[in-house]
């Protein structure tokens, strides 16, 4: 799930802007200094590889659904932090121009939360101490799945902060994150399945690619069913103990309610607002337990240029008739410059 | 995948726009979506003017106007997810039309949306008037590490050949099980592994024909970008218009004008 730009205010796109930029020069000058040149071709086509690997879908044990790789925690894993990184950030790059997942303004928000929790976090902190020297089949799997998890989790809990911070969906945070979490936990595991299959695969095949060596066996290395089962409890367990927490708080709505309007009474609206409107006002009973925020109220006067700062919600009918037509008027530029275009193309020929 | 190339075609005409500076169109870009994203969360009037860049672009650099919005539209869910729960949470009432009043949530969700859709078409516009590799090339023009740099334009030359490489795979699986929708996760993982081992042996044979070239970690793009007058003008031009459409919102103006003639 990334961040878009319709939902983060400058602020918080640009700080994330300045952290993603400052971790990329970071890693690339590690990449430089501490790798051979050839991980430069690798990097970029393993980015491919996980562009391609999401063209092919994969059923979803015990629903109908399919679903695709993500990335991120496996990057690390085949790469190592630094070039996992950059390749992450490669690709969001290419996703925020070519497809808008998320956008130019939230790709900060987004490389942060999808590439820094998973490859500087997660990697060295979970991934690295969980395999440690002596690798078994059961120890890689359970590495790369207790990492993918917290790793989603950690990026899922970004989104709902980044999100929430910049101020422009309504939606109360507890009932975000109770929405995210979860999903994320679910999206989590079948991600973790995946990670884990694959580079068991790798380490079995070429070893090498790795830096470690699995010990032969013909067991399997895990059950799909019993982990399966065994990480709804858990999930069971912890959304149990989640919901009871949050139980403890304002319910969602008043809290939201109380974030937008702050502590004070809800004041009545000040009429000067509907100065414009004021025939057709007469009719409509304003209810006086409806409020408004402060820079609501001054609508009026913000709609000259001069008060700037408090410019406020297209409160008034001239607001939406002057910007459909400025619309109009936008749209008639680009009539009008394909008119003149064809024009001068006719008269050349 | 197709889709990818989609644009890119585009991003090879000759136009006005397309001759510009990359760095030119990368920065106005940028301030475009600076500055529709810095309106507060109800304003929708001060926004609608700004649709005239992404409009005058377009029909400049001859790009196909359907197509794009039809993009736009595609990628719509995540903020349709987020901001659907505005008019259900923010009820206050707003604005009113007559003895229709209209809440706070559904202002801001018409604001999300509009700004959704200007800033995804501003990015589209930029890459189908640049084209990816010259955006990448202009990235280092203007301070993004080399290894970065080298990693986008990586990156995508070889999604193509990737993706011709899954295809393949994915058609030898649906031969083998023709009457499965998708692969079991299992499979998934296998094929994706092996996947895997063919990029980085790939990945090798690059390098090597790379060494051969005298490949020494660095690329050495053969174009070079001219800031010319027009850049200069487009630029400042456009940043000019923003400016004034961002601090004094034209469109009440124009729009108290009208309403002021017809009462």
């Amino acid at each position: 799930m990334h961040v878009v730009d319709a939902l983060v205010s400058p602020a918080v796109g640009g700080t994330f802007w300045a952290v993603s930029a400052g971790l990329i020069g970071y890693s690339c000058k590690k990449v430089k200094s501490e790798m051979s040149d050839s991980i430069v071709p690798l990097m970029g086509v393993t980015g491919a590889f996980v562009f391609a690997a999401q063209m092919i879908n994969y059923t979803i044990p015990g629903t109908g659904s399919s679903g695709h790789l993500g990335g991120g925690m496996i990057l690390a894993i085949l790469l190592g932090p630094w070039a996992g990184f950059l390749v992450m950030a490669s690709i969001l790059t290419v996703q925020a121009l070519f497809f808008a997942d998320g956008g130019i303004l939230a790709l900060g928000c987004n490389i942060f939360n999808l590439g820094f929790w998973t490859c500087f976090v997660m990697y060295p902190l979970v991934y690295k101490k969980i395999v440690g020297r002596g690798l078994s089949p059961s120890k890689l799997f359970w590495a790369a799945m207790l990492s993918v998890i917290v790793g989603l989790q950690l990026g899922a809990f970004g989104v709902v902060l980044q999100t929430v911070l910049s101020g422009k969906a309504e939606l109360p945070f507890t009932a975000f994150v109770l929405a995210m979490q979860p999903i994320h936990l679910g999206i989590g595991i079948i991600e973790g399945f995946i990670t884990a299959g694959v580079v068991a695969f790798v380490a079995k095949a070429q070893p090498q690619l790795l830096d470690v060596s699995l010990p032969p066996s013909d067991k399997p290395a895990f059950s799909i069913k019993l982990v399966t089962v065994s990480l709804l409890i858990a999930a069971v367990i912890i959304g149990g103990a989640l919901s009871w927490f949050a139980s403890a708080h304002p319910d969602g709505l008043e809290w939201s309610m109380f974030k937008t309007s702050g502590s004070e009474e809800l004041d009545t609206p000040d009429n000067s607002v509907y100065t414009n409107l004021s025939k057709l006002q007469e009719k409509t009973a304003i209810l006086p337990d409806y409020g408004f925020k402060e820079n609501e109220v001054s609508g009026a006067e913000s709609q000259t240029a001069e008060s700037w700062p408090a410019v406020s919600a297209g409160t008034t009918i001239s607001g939406l008739v002057g910007g459909l037509l400025t619309l109009i008027l936008a749209f008639g530029i680009g009539i009008l410059l394909k008119l003149r275009k064809k024009t001068q193309a006719s008269a050349t020929i | 995948m197709t889709n990818l190339g989609c644009l890119d075609t585009l991003a090879r005409q000759d136009s006005p726009i397309h001759r510009l500076d990359p760095r030119t169109k990368l920065l106005t870009t940028l301030v475009f979506i600076v500055m529709i994203v810095s309106f507060d969360k109800y304003q929708i009037s001060a926004m609608l003017p700004f649709a005239v860049f992404p409009v005058v672009l377009i029909v400049l650099g001859n790009l196909p106007a359907g197509y794009l919005m039809k993009r736009v539209l595609w990628v719509a869910p995540f903020a349709m997810l987020v901001g659907i729960f505005n008019p259900l949470l923010d009820r206050q009432a707003l604005l009113h039309i007559g003895t229709l009043e209209i809440s706070g949530g559904w202002v801001s969700f018409a604001s999300i949306l509009i700004r959704f859709f200007l800033t995804v078409l501003a990015a589209f516009v930029l890459v189908a008037t640049t084209g990816f590799n010259t955006i990448c090339l202009s990235l280092e023009k203007i301070g993004v590490p080399n290894v970065f740099v080298m990693q986008l334009l990586f990156l995508y030359r070889y999604a193509f050949v990737l993706a011709e490489e899954s295809s393949r795979m994915l058609r030898a699986w649906q031969l083998r099980a023709p009457l499965r929708k998708a692969m079991s996760m299992k499979t998934f993982s296998t094929v994706l592994g092996s996947l895997f081992l063919r990029t980085t042996g790939r990945a090798q044979r690059i390098y090597q024909a790379m060494c051969c070239r005298g490949f020494e970690g660095q690329l050495h793009p053969a174009r070079r970008f001219h800031w010319r007058m027009a850049d200069t003008v487009f630029l400042f031009g456009f940043c000019l218009l923003f400016a004034v459409f961002r601090f004094a919102n034209p469109a009440v103006l124009l729009g108290k004008f009208v309403m002021g003639i017809f009462s």
